[in-house]
């Protein structure tokens, strides 16, 4: 296949990273986008106000520009998002490849551990992790981290069971390879294609998840502009400025439509069994 | 299943618990903030340092920490969860309180779901690549996208603040209070399982029976809910059971967002109170109520599929 062909052949897959690419840009160009207006620090004067051509998306108590309080968010969002997907994705991998390379007691712990986060419901036991650890940022990625990693670990674990006792696997050994070189070019890459399907269909999974606990105040704290920490502020105003409450939800779901697009034309793409 | 593997599954199960409860009791452990002073704090009086500490020791909060775990063990196995720090009431009575209008709007939101979710998903895999599949496609997979708290306060900015049919808040936890929670779950919920129901029956659809009793002449709607129903049945069972996981969670937020007398908003309350023996209670609860339930669809098995049975 060319490679003037790729994108052209994957219209969908194209668009979206397109998409993903211009919503990243304007998280690290935040400041430029809102003209330099501060998310953080409001005029008293105008608080409250309804959207108009100043405000397009209207003003908080605290006369914060709600717009610019999206575009800020948006850099909260998508870095914690993608260190949570970024941990589960390695630790899992990793701790799911041990399991399944050397077996034993090592399989044994591994996935015993694994079992018993996947017999619970993961929400609730990340609530409880980041509620108990204090709010911020930093804790809910690691409570969402410590319960999501399974997912991958079993995922690993299977494919490297697969090919754990072809001949060329023996081969390998039986030539003298060491176990850290067997490990990263034997069993890693027979993971990577699945477990990368896996990590960017959770993108989004993982950014609902994280402004749910942001939303119930175990995330973000004020007053950092963070969608599911501003849907909470907002709240008590449902009747007075439901503005407050409209875009960032807008925005969680924008972004998180183009990242599960992205996500499904991954898939197609490098697994096309699926269909 | 036979009765030697459910009792295999029930060992199984309590080595999990096990596994549960030492996180649990680790976490809030090594937990910052201090449980004792947020009790003091409550009534208002902060006492001196001593008085505190002479509590401390009183409670058992000084001694090492498997000491302390292997206490707070030995009550839960016999029921005693501990008495709450913030509401000085022993953890069963207020979590049983909570318990039964967290299982409803859970049930609820559930059958809400199968209605919705079942027809749309046939239809889908019916008519597949066909127009109303892709309309279909298009709402789940928007349906999915949505946070479910977001979702809420939508609802109740529509239905109680624009058209004032229905109450704010849900505190009272009757029939009509529970109707905008129920539908916020249940939006977030049928969006994933339409997309699993139309999966599991397209599977089926290219059986070679169904082409079979297609030539036979056998009407197309007697084969759809005669044969190729029944048996996309046991994949749909298996997720049902494993999307309650993802239920009682979102129960927590939802009950929040309308503040519904239920076990998640209590645990919310707690968290932020560091009420650690209520924390440490209601996940416990939380995760033995999600592996009955899986246990009872495992069990349900054997009656959904004959050849279960015949197993052993």
């Amino acid at each position: 296949m060319k490679k003037q062909n790729f994108f052209l052949k994957y219209k969908s897959f194209t668009f979206f990273s397109i998409l993903g690419i211009l919503i990243i840009l304007t998280a690290i160009f935040a400041p430029v986008v809102t003209k330099g207006v501060s998310p953080t620090e409001g005029n008293l004067l105008f608080g409250l106000q309804p959207p108009s051509a100043e405000h397009i998306f209207g003003t908080d108590k605290l006369g914060r520009d709600i717009f610019t309080r999206v575009i800020y968010g948006a850099r909260t969002s998508l870095s914690a998002t993608f260190t949570v997907v970024i941990i589960i994705f390695l630790v899992g991998t990793m701790l799911g490849i041990l399991a399944g390379y050397f077996g034993g007691w090592v399989d044994i712990v591994i996935m015993r551990i694994a079992d018993m986060m996947i017999a619970f419901p993961g929400l609730v036991l990340a609530i409880a992790v980041a509620g108990i650890l204090g709010a911020s940022v930093k804790n809910a990625i690691i409570a969402l981290s410590l319960v999501s990693w399974t997912k991958y670990a079993r995922l690993a674990r299977s494919l490297v069971l697969k090919i754990r006792n072809r001949d060329f696997v023996a081969a390998a050994i039986v030539t003298g390879s060491k176990t850290p070189y067997m490990l990263f070019r034997y069993m890693f890459p027979n993971t990577i294609t699945t477990l990368v399907i896996t990590a960017a269909t959770d993108i989004g999974t993982m950014m609902l998840e994280l402004s749910s606990l942001s939303f119930l105040g175990f995330g973000a704290k004020a007053p950092a502009p963070e969608w599911g920490l501003m849907l909470n502020e907002g709240r008590p105003y449902i009747q007075a400025a439901p503005w407050l409450m409209i875009y960032p939800g807008i925005a969680i779901f924008i972004v998180v439509v183009v990242f599960n697009m992205l996500g499904d034309s991954l898939r197609d793409i490098l697994d096309p069994r699926d269909e | 299943m036979s009765m030697k593997k459910i009792g295999a599954r029930l060992l199984q199960m309590l080595v999990v618990l096990l596994g549960i409860s030492f996180l649990t009791f680790l976490l809030t452990y090594m937990a910052p903030g201090d449980p004792v002073r947020t009790m003091f704090a409550a009534t208002g009086v902060i006492p001196s340092e001593e008085v505190m500490n002479e509590v401390r020791e009183s409670m058992g909060l000084n001694d090492p920490f498997l000491v302390q775990y292997g206490r707070w063990l030995g009550n839960c196995l016999r029921g005693n969860f501990g008495e709450s720090y913030a509401y000085g009431k022993p953890v069963v009575t207020l979590l049983l309180a909570r318990l039964w209008p967290t299982l409803r709007l859970t049930l609820f939101s559930m059958v809400l779901m199968l209605i919705v979710s079942v027809p749309l998903g046939m239809l889908s895999a019916v008519y597949k690549n066909k127009l109303i599949d892709y309309f279909v496609r298009l709402i789940t997979f928007f349906g999915v996208s949505l946070p479910n708290f977001w979702v809420g306060l939508m609802l109740m900015l529509l239905f109680c603040v624009k058209v004032n049919w229905l109450p704010v808040i849900s505190s009272a936890g009757d029939f009509k209070s529970m109707i905008l929670p129920s539908a916020t779950l249940a939006i977030a919920m049928a969006s994933k399982y339409t997309r699993q129901v139309r999966t599991a029956v397209l599977e089926e659809l290219n059986q070679d029976y169904v082409i079979g009793a297609t030539a036979r002449g056998v009407k197309s709607w007697k084969i759809l809910w005669l044969n190729v129903f029944p048996n996309s049945l046991l994949p749909l069972i298996t997720m049902l059971g494993l999307s309650i996981g993802s239920l009682l969670g979102g129960t927590s937020v939802v009950e929040v967002v309308f503040s519904y007398p239920g076990m998640g908003n209590l645990a919310v309350s707690a968290i932020t109170a560091y009420d650690y023996p209520l924390i440490q209670g209601y996940v416990l609860w939380v995760a033995v109520i999600y592996m009955l339930i899986n246990l009872l669809v495992d069990i349900s098995y054997n009656y959904v599929d004959p050849r279960m049975r015949l197993k052993r």
